[in-house]
């Protein structure tokens, strides 16, 4: 799905497209493919001065950047001011930029740049990742099989819980991860970005992404497990 | 060289994966980061392994279920605030 978006992005797009602004937003793929399409077609309205455009923009990223913002900055309030900074410089930029990276890469990508010369709270955590194992020894044997499996759920999560109690644990759990680690997780996992868009809008290596993620994503496996069942005594 | 001592050389050189190793490498299977070689062992450990089977279909579940947390709704005044900015902008060019 984000292979296909990126194929898409790299696809030259003839001028007639922008009269086909329906067509671009037509949802043959369930959602992802046509957002990146839409998002270009945004771009070239944006860049004609359409209004339209921007606030179609920013329905649709303004809270996910806010959400992302919140892991380097120590508040809600100074959050908001650095999306709303990172919309006057992506407008500002709008000349020059030179879609290399999508429209969502690069707007990510100032926000991550204006949080981090702003915030405090990222630098204060842990620089790369907590150590240890991402499941605790005590689950496994001396031989190092399991010696508490995981109980089977991996189908049946959404039969056990609803939605809304899943989403909000998730949710839970996605603000109580370290900032670099929810960072990462918020870009690839929630917002569905590339390993390397992830990189470029964090500027960090894949190997520190894969670390970060891995932890990540262990951490809110354990939280769902804690719900769900299994993981010896709760 | 035999081809006995070829087989202990190729088992000593790679062993299977344990458990607890597997759940270490979940993600770099996930993001096509092993070599050929320990993805092969990975793959050779699922086969026989439900218990680490699962724990990776937990992990997909948990990636997807992530995929379905939505951001917080815009207020009414981030809208205003943002036209305002555009239009200062607008006006400034």
């Amino acid at each position: 799905m984000s292979g296909a978006g990126r194929k898409a992005e790299v696809t030259a797009r003839p001028a007639h497209v922008l009269s086909g602004f329906d067509g671009a937003d037509a949802d043959p793929y369930g959602g992802t493919l046509p957002a990146m399409d839409a998002d270009a077609s945004l771009l070239r309205r944006l860049r004609d001065g359409d209004e339209q455009a921007f606030a179609a923009l920013v329905e649709r990223y303004h809270s996910p950047m806010l959400r992302l913002a919140i892991s380097f900055v120590p508040s809600q309030a100074v959050a908001e001011e650095v999306v709303q900074d990172t919309w006057l410089a992506m407008l500002h930029g709008l000349a020059r930029f030179e879609e290399r990276s999508s429209l969502r890469t690069w707007l990510f990508a100032i926000l991550v740049n204006r949080a981090r010369t702003t915030g405090v709270r990222e630098a204060r955590s842990v620089p790369v990742a907590d150590a240890g194992p991402v499941v605790d020894a005590s689950r496994f044997g001396p031989s190092g099989a399991w010696a508490a499996p995981p109980e089977h759920w991996a189908e049946e999560a959404e039969n056990r819980i609803d939605a809304v109690k899943l989403s909000g644990l998730l949710r839970v759990g996605l603000d109580s991860l370290p900032a670099r680690q929810r960072e990462v997780v918020l870009l690839r996992d929630v917002e569905s970005m590339t390993s390397a868009e992830v990189c470029e809008v964090l500027a960090i290596s894949e190997a520190n992404q894969r670390v970060l993620l891995h932890r990540g994503r262990s951490k809110l496996r354990l939280l769902l497990e804690s719900e769900l069942g299994g993981g010896g005594p709760r | 060289m035999s081809f006995l001592s070829g087989l202990l050389r190729l088992r000593s050189r790679s062993p299977g994966l344990v458990c607890q190793e597997v759940v270490e490498l979940v993600t770099d299977y996930l993001e096509e980061a092993l070599s050929p070689a320990d993805r092969r062992r990975f793959e050779a450990h699922l086969a026989g392994c439900p218990h680490c089977t699962e724990y990776l279909a937990q992990i997909r579940e948990t990636i997807r279920l992530a995929g379905r947390v939505e951001p917080a709704d815009l207020t009414p005044e981030m809208r205003t605030d943002l036209t305002d900015l555009y239009r200062r902008w607008r006006a400034e060019g």
